[in-house]
């Protein structure tokens, strides 16, 4: 154990650490709790500068009222779920497939395709941009949700395929050899081997690529353009722009943008953590 | 290597069932791997690979995305040369690659800090990664609303004597408080990636280390650090693409201002190609390039390190 366990120090050190913990906590979730705090005021309390002492009024619940009626916040939340839950089945189940024929199989451009999908999983948005607007365009998906998911899906392949021939490559394969001696189609052996041992893969990746998506900007920006189909995160920016002052309505509409991924992670803090740390303990 | 395979070194009686059986039962093994590969493949190259040569291409062109293409050679290229935004935008993404680094360390150091087992250390770690699960758009609003010198940070701005003071409109820190709203939730995913490899440490050789009376310091440097290098690979490969995509703080934040300030390549080539400046898609292209060639070194590092460990897992 690194550091050494606090339990082994003196005591006082085990109480200054155990006062120590929750100021520092405190002091790294500043920026969080000031949203909190300031989705509960009123205009009165902004307006006069107080946004750390006591609000005067507690208007959490008006607030998100006042952003729900007034601004298409209710609209851009359906629209983040209508393109995040799509995209994260198709990545998910098309990667479950890519994964198991990198895994399992051995032919010559195994390794070649491989590599591809690492290296366009880093590849800069940027360079992607304009020939995918562009096709996006041609295929009269510009500007909807569809089109936006083709392209997360596509996207997404690619990390959720290293990941995926990563797990599958680990499970025992005397397993598959056995099913083969026997008979067993490769169908068979992918639907009813590899598919449940996959399980705690696929939660995790289901969980990283939801995160990933819901909080996707970029794209949102560059295929989307009207409300009917835009998402949270590039809502919140056309309502940044309006509301230059009315904080208190803009944090209530950030903390609603924010709470799907935070319970998201909680749920599934477990594998959220093995999926993003995967190769953080073994080279 | 392929020769190995089970499939090829079947024995006699069972070749003999196969040569019986139909078409698809003697060729399953070869063709099932690329019936599998099919949709993800086809998706990845439409989408992805085929647009990184279509972007190369464009960007010897002059279009405006609507009228004909005209071929230009490498004019974008020469006026990206003598652009005073693009090495703006160059300078501004060398500042977040170096400041972000830090994220590396203070991760580590905070990891350390978190690695112990007393009530209520899983919340509270978890609460340590929080910011990384929100959205970088919220985080933006978050900072922008900080720095506002009417806003939070006001009261303490003022009582050091620099009231009315709006870092995010001084052109020559409002990256510098763009890059401190960046490295936020970097900062958190390095904790996590640290604490998992504190988690996978060789007690055995800390304990012997510690027997031989290595302490503090240098306990860290010879025995547990080497220990975290695939922690800290994963860690500089995160946040090193992490810098170089920078874009959702800056448009957030400042869309580039004040005066083209604060613009990164990711940001510029967006203006350039998909904004009231114009739709000039081959110079955003060109753009586009020289941000990939910096990442494509990345990389390659990385696909060159992935390969040797693969070389050694055959």
């Amino acid at each position: 154990m690194f550091p050494i366990p606090i339990q082994k120090r003196p005591l006082i050190n085990q109480i200054s650490y155990k006062i120590l913990i929750p100021i520092s906590l405190f002091i790294w979730l500043i920026p969080l709790i000031g949203i909190m705090l300031t989705s509960i005021r009123g205009l009165g309390d902004i307006t006069a500068g107080n946004y750390w002492g006591m609000p005067s009024e507690f208007l959490l619940f008006s607030n998100i009222k006042d952003v729900f009626q007034n601004t298409p916040m209710l609209s851009y939340i359906i629209n983040s779920f209508k393109i995040t839950i799509p995209t994260v089945i198709g990545a998910v189940a098309v990667s479950c497939m890519t994964g198991f024929a990198l895994a399992s199989y051995k032919f010559k451009a195994n390794l070649f395709i491989f590599f591809t999908f690492i290296a366009g999983n880093f590849v800069p948005f940027q360079i992607l941009m304009i020939p995918v607007r562009d096709l996006t365009f041609q295929m009269g998906l510009y500007d909807t949700v569809t089109g936006l998911v083709l392209f997360h899906v596509a996207f997404q392949t690619g990390f959720c395929t290293l990941f995926m021939r990563n797990f599958i490559k680990a499970l025992p394969h005397e397993l598959f050899e056995a099913a083969r001696i026997d008979g067993t189609s490769e169908f068979n052996i992918f639907f009813k081997i590899v598919l449940p041992l996959t399980r705690p893969a696929i939660a995790a990746l289901s969980v990283l690529i939801f995160t990933f998506i819901w909080n996707d900007f970029f794209w949102a920006t560059v295929l989307i353009q009207g409300q009917h189909a835009m998402p949270i995160t590039a809502g919140l920016k056309s309502l940044n722009g309006q509301w230059v002052t009315v904080y208190h309505l803009l944090s209530a509409g950030s903390i609603m943008a924010a709470i799907p991924p935070v319970i998201m992670f909680f749920l599934m803090q477990k594998h959220f953590i093995a999926g993003l740390t995967l190769g953080a303990s073994k080279g | 290597m392929v020769l190995c395979h089970p499939i090829f070194t079947v024995p006699n009686s069972t070749q003999l069932i196969y040569r019986k059986s139909s078409w698809w039962k003697r060729n399953q093994q070869r063709l099932t791997p690329w019936i599998f590969l099919f949709p993800g493949l086809l998706l990845f190259l439409v989408y992805v690979i085929w647009p990184i040569f279509n972007s190369l291409y464009i960007s010897l062109l002059q279009w405006d995305g609507l009228s004909p293409a005209i071929y230009v050679g490498f004019s974008n290229y020469i006026e990206l040369l003598d652009d005073e935004y693009f090495y703006i935008s160059l300078a501004n993404n060398l500042k977040w690659l170096i400041f972000f680094m830090l994220a590396v360390p203070i991760g580590l150091g905070l990891a350390i800090f978190l690695n112990q087992t007393i009530f209520g250390i899983r919340l509270i770690k978890s609460l340590f990664f929080f910011p990384f699960v929100i959205s970088q758009v919220v985080i933006g609003i978050i900072f922008a609303w900080f720095y506002n010198p009417r806003g939070v940070i006001g009261p303490f701005l003022e009582s050091i004597g620099l009231s009315n003071y709006a870092i995010l409109a001084d052109e020559n820190f409002a990256t510098y408080g763009i890059i401190f709203a960046g490295i936020y939730p970097q900062i958190a995913y390095c904790m996590i990636l640290y604490l998992t490899g504190l988690n996978n440490l060789n007690t055995d050789q800390i304990e012997a280390g510690r027997m031989d009376g290595a302490k503090g310091l240098s306990l860290f440097k010879n025995i547990i650090l080497p220990q975290l290098k695939p922690a800290t690979f994963l860690a500089i490969v995160v946040t090193v693409i992490g810098s170089l995509r920078s874009f959702d703080m800056v448009a957030i934040m400042t869309q580039g201002g004040p005066w083209g300030s604060t613009n990164v390549l990711a940001y510029y080539m967006f203006e350039t190609a998909l904004s009231e400046y114009g739709y000039r898609m081959g110079y955003g292209s060109a753009i586009a390039a020289v941000l990939f060639t910096i990442m494509m070194f990345y990389i390659l590092f990385f696909i060159y390190r992935m390969y040797q460990s693969e070389k050694k897992g055959l």
